[in-house]
């Protein structure tokens, strides 16, 4: 009665990790694009002092006679309203938005997990209160909330953190919530329950896992969204304050020049551009990478 | 595969004082299944007197005097104002032995099964595992009883964690309960494999990689693996084809006569149970309308709803075809049941009496109980005014 | 011959999944085809209605219909066959009706699809209803509120309406409760009896189509293996295949038990 493994159209029974890594590498080019890109995102803002012709610049230096000076081999992205070297101050934003970006949905995931899950798996009252609260703290459109906080903080970027998070985290809950629910219902977990498997087991081995997923795509996506959130923040004066280099703040200073001064906007524009879809094509490859049933049938 | 034996009536059970061929012993652990004690692998005592007597062994071999292995007496279970199952009584011995519990959708079936198993919470009555209450069992006494009674569900695409190898599926209640130490954790999966009929290389496998039929073994061996002496099957064979319906059902008659398991066997279709259990209970809407020995209810039901359903299973062998009866109407809706008996708009031979007044379950002939006033015409083969069927 | 295959594969790519040198059904006739899962039954399904393309397979070979060639038609001719002459029901009856249309709207759209009128329309889906043994007031509930027995009725019901002659009945009690199957096949019985119509009958259950079939085609790895009058196939099995399958359909034993 013994019955010897199918010969199914898919990849065969378990290779060596390094194997298995490589093929999923080689069939998801999502994965490999967007990972290389985020990777020289991290090294371009970890690199950033040794790479920037001008570091200075990134600070509060400034050179009143090379002002709004368009692209030229000295200063690849021209100069902006006070004579810095826009290239540099790019390379040094690196360090700050996607920063804040990261710190931001972290925070918003270390808080929305947990709730969501116990919102999902445990259900009745405790999902109830939960939900509730979520939604008190998704009625709050961010800036509101940013401006309402900035009376009573001081402006920086710990603020900026602080209330992007706030804003954040519910979005996250609901959508663990819901796939924790989802999961909680299918039969292998009755079946863990039955087996006598502990809950605790059962919510880190079982839900966990097959929940986060679109969170992982989710957050990527959401890399661009904070980034943009930071910068209009920045642009009301609430987040970080010149002479920083966030792209964002870059962005809002360089509004009133772009007629004439293309560069001023343009640049740290495209870093956000880049950012955003880097991350995002890391997501999407994670995500396939995460699911057991896709990677196969590629 | 050999067929149980003794699935008849009083039939002789499992052979006497012998020690079951149990699965591979686990290494160092406490001892789980104990076999059989001799001379009691079958029925056990006599029924109570009275009005709602269980589904059980037969009276006569009350002798042997081994206490049923489960005896469940008038589970009640609501789900909001829906009486999902409403006084079922029901008896089980120690294996090996196997109750068939058939019904059709909104018949109660599944739910008590899962009553059984403490996935949901019982509204009244009692299940009695070896003589304790089940619902009260708290801490260790209910990790032992989880250990002792098992299910496996219906639904082969999602009773098995998509993400996690099957080796690791079925290892896990094997760590979760320290019946073995973690590293032979995966030897013994393997182990559980090979019983349940796969080759053991399907342990580095993942569900979806896997036909429906062979999910369902996994799944088997994932409840085997805590070593239970009770065993619910869900609908084991639906959503599978004819093919992979015959391995596993031969793999229930085997691992029967190997574990000495005792097991509920869920299902709509009465072509499985009369291979495989000895006692079978009818249900409808919630309560049990017949029971008795299987091949006694088969060949001579003794209520409407059994004839119909009798009749309703395709029938391959053509000698064995008779008329259809067709049942008109759909089952009711359980949350305004029909006064009366519940069966009575669909019922062939229903008369005013039945409109009003519930029929009681009581004896018709030894071990059969049926709910229906006209219980005995129906024993007496009387066909009904139910349109036959052409062809 | 109201329907007949000839030389018919469907493959994906290189792969061949049905490879049938020859399937008739004839008028008033309920052919079955039978198969465990894989054997290329659901594909041969998809080819007579021209959708094969829609999961990527490419199809080669003859149906025709009463003579009219389908396997060359373009999409758009495919669109008149398909309801009109041939129907088909499938196992989940809730997946043919949008849970956001009732029911009757449904049918009524796919009628005037087919060029009746609004009150042809609803004449027509009345006397199917009847002739499903449904109650038309039916017609005004959702999907949700109607059991699967009676979605699959009323799918039956929508070809009837349409005047199909042929009926492709791809596992359509697989999910139905045994006595709600058994209406299911009196009411195709009686389909073929009194509208004389031609039923395709697919099913991995031997025993139902034993039962319900005139005719029986076995399938294994895409090709026909034997073929046959019912009561010859199930008897007298040809192949060793169709024995084996015989042999795992589990029997009632109304004897003296085992």
């Amino acid at each position: 009665m013994i019955e010897a493994p199918s010969t199914l159209p898919t990849a065969g029974a378990r290779l060596p990790r390094g194997q298995a890594l490589r093929r999923g590498l080689r069939a998801n080019p999502l994965l490999v694009a967007g990972g290389l890109l985020s990777a020289l995102i991290v090294l371009i803002a970890l690199l950033a002092p040794l790479l920037a012709p001008f570091p200075g610049d990134a600070g509060s230096a400034t050179h009143p006679f090379i002002v709004l000076r368009p692209p030229s081999a000295q200063h690849w992205f021209g100069t902006d309203n006070v004579g810095r070297d826009i290239y540099s101050r790019v390379l040094y934003g690196a360090r700050i938005s996607p920063l804040i970006a990261v710190i931001v949905l972290a925070i918003s995931c270390a808080v929305g997990i947990p709730l969501g899950v116990a919102a999902g798996y445990f259900g009745g009252w405790l999902d109830e209160v939960i939900m509730r609260v979520t939604d008190i703290f998704l009625a709050f459109p961010p800036l509101l909330l940013a401006l309402a906080l900035a009376a009573v903080l001081p402006t920086s970027i710990t603020t900026v953190i602080i209330v992007i998070a706030l804003t954040w985290w519910p979005w996250y809950t609901r959508l663990i919530r819901g796939q924790a629910a989802s999961v909680a219902g299918r039969p292998y977990i009755d079946s863990c329950r039955a087996l006598g498997i502990s809950r605790w087991r059962i919510i880190f081995r079982h839900i966990l896992p097959n929940s986060v997923t679109p969170l992982i795509v989710q957050v990527s996506l959401d890399v661009g969204g904070v980034i943009l959130t930071v910068s209009a923040l920045s642009f009301l004066g609430l987040g970080a304050q010149d002479p920083t280099p966030d792209w964002g703040l870059m962005v809002a200073e360089g509004q009133d020049y772009f007629l004439t001064s293309w560069w001023v906007v343009t640049f740290p524009g495209i870093a956000i551009l880049v950012t955003a879809f880097a991350f995002t094509l890391l997501g999407d490859g994670l995500r396939d990478l995460m699911d057991p049933k896709r990677i196969f049938l590629r | 595969m050999t067929p149980p034996e003794g699935a008849g009536a009083a039939g002789p059970p499992g052979p006497e004082g012998s020690v079951p061929a149990a699965a591979p012993a686990p290494e160092g652990t406490a001892p789980a299944a104990a076999p059989a004690p001799p001379g009691a692998a079958g029925p056990a005592t006599p029924a109570p007197q009275g009005a709602a007597r269980a589904v059980g062994p037969e009276p006569e071999d009350a002798a042997r005097g081994a206490p049923p292995l489960l005896e469940v007496t008038g589970l009640a279970v609501r789900f909001g104002p829906v009486r999902a199952v409403d006084g079922v009584s029901l008896r089980l011995a120690v294996g090996p032995f196997g109750l068939g519990l058939v019904g059709e959708s909104g018949s109660g079936k599944s739910t008590i099964g899962r009553a059984v198993v403490r996935l949901v919470a019982a509204a009244g009555g009692q299940i009695r595992f070896e003589g304790k209450d089940v619902a009260a069992l708290r801490g260790p006494a209910l990790k032992r009883y989880r250990r002792a009674a098992q299910i496996v569900f219906q639904d082969p695409d999602n009773s098995l964690d998509p993400r996690m190898r099957i080796g690791a599926s079925i290892s896990e209640p094997l760590i979760a309960h320290r019946i073995v130490a973690r590293r032979l954790a995966a030897l013994r999966a393997r182990e559980l494999l090979a019983e349940v009929g796969l080759d053991p290389e399907f342990a580095g496998r993942y569900p979806h990689q896997l036909s429906g039929g062979q999910r369902q073994r996994v799944a088997i061996a994932r409840a085997l693996s805590v070593q239970p002496r009770l065993l619910v099957l869900d609908e084991p064979t639906s959503a599978i084809d004819v093919k992979a319906q015959a391995r596993i059902l031969a793999l229930i008659g085997h691992l029967r006569a190997a574990r000495n398991l005792a097991y509920l066997l869920i299902t709509h279709n009465l072509g499985i149970v009369s291979e495989l259990c000895e006692q079978t209970a009818v249900l409808y809407l919630g309560r049990v309308v017949e029971s008795g020995p299987t091949s006694e209810l088969l060949s001579r039901p003794a209520h409407p709803y059994t004839q119909a359903l009798r009749s309703a299973v395709p029938e391959i062998d053509m000698a064995a075809r008779r008329a259809r009866l067709v049942l008109p109407g759909e089952p009711p809706d359980a949350a305004s049941p029909p006064p009366g008996c519940v069966f009575h708009p669909r019922c062939p031979l229903a008369t005013d009496r039945c409109a009003t007044e519930v029929p009681a379950l009581r004896e018709v002939g030894t071990g059969r109980q049926v709910a229906c006033h006209r219980a005995e015409e129906v024993l007496a083969g009387v066909r009904t005014g139910a349109r036959p069927a052409s062809g | 011959m109201r329907l007949a295959i000839t030389d018919l594969e469907v493959s994906f790519g290189e792969r061949r999944v049905v490879n049938l040198a020859e399937l008739a059904v004839g008028e008033a006739e309920i052919v079955g085809l039978a198969g465990d899962s894989g054997s290329g039954k659901s594909m041969t399904t998809l080819a007579v209605l021209g959708l094969a393309h829609t999961v990527g397979a490419r199809v080669s070979g003859s149906i025709r219909l009463d003579g009219t060639e389908l396997t060359g038609l373009s999409q758009r001719e495919m669109r008149e066959v398909r309801g009109r002459r041939i129907a088909a029901i499938f196992q989940s009856p809730a997946l043919a009706f949008s849970p956001v249309f009732r029911v009757g709207t449904i049918v009524h759209r796919a009628l005037r699809l087919h060029g009746m009128t609004g009150a042809e329309a609803a004449g027509a889906a009345e006397r199917a209803m009847r002739q499903v043994l449904l109650p038309p007031g039916l017609l005004d509930r959702y999907p949700s509120q109607l059991s699967g027995g009676q979605l699959q009725r009323v799918a039956i019901a929508l070809a009837l309406a349409l005047r199909a002659e042929v009926l492709l009945a791809d596992e359509p009690t697989s999910a139905l409760d045994v006595t709600v199957q058994a209406e299911v096949l009196e009411l195709l019985r009686a389909l073929r009896d009194r509208e004389r119509m031609s039923v395709l009958f697919i099913s991995h259950d031997l025993a139902v189509v034993a039962e319900l079939c005139d005719r029986i085609a076995i399938m294994q790895h895409g090709s026909v293996v034997e073929q046959g009058p019912t009561s010859q196939v199930i008897t007298a099995p040809a192949s060793a295949y169709t024995a084996d399958l015989l042999a795992s359909v589990p029997r009632l034993a109304t004897g003296a038990g085992r």
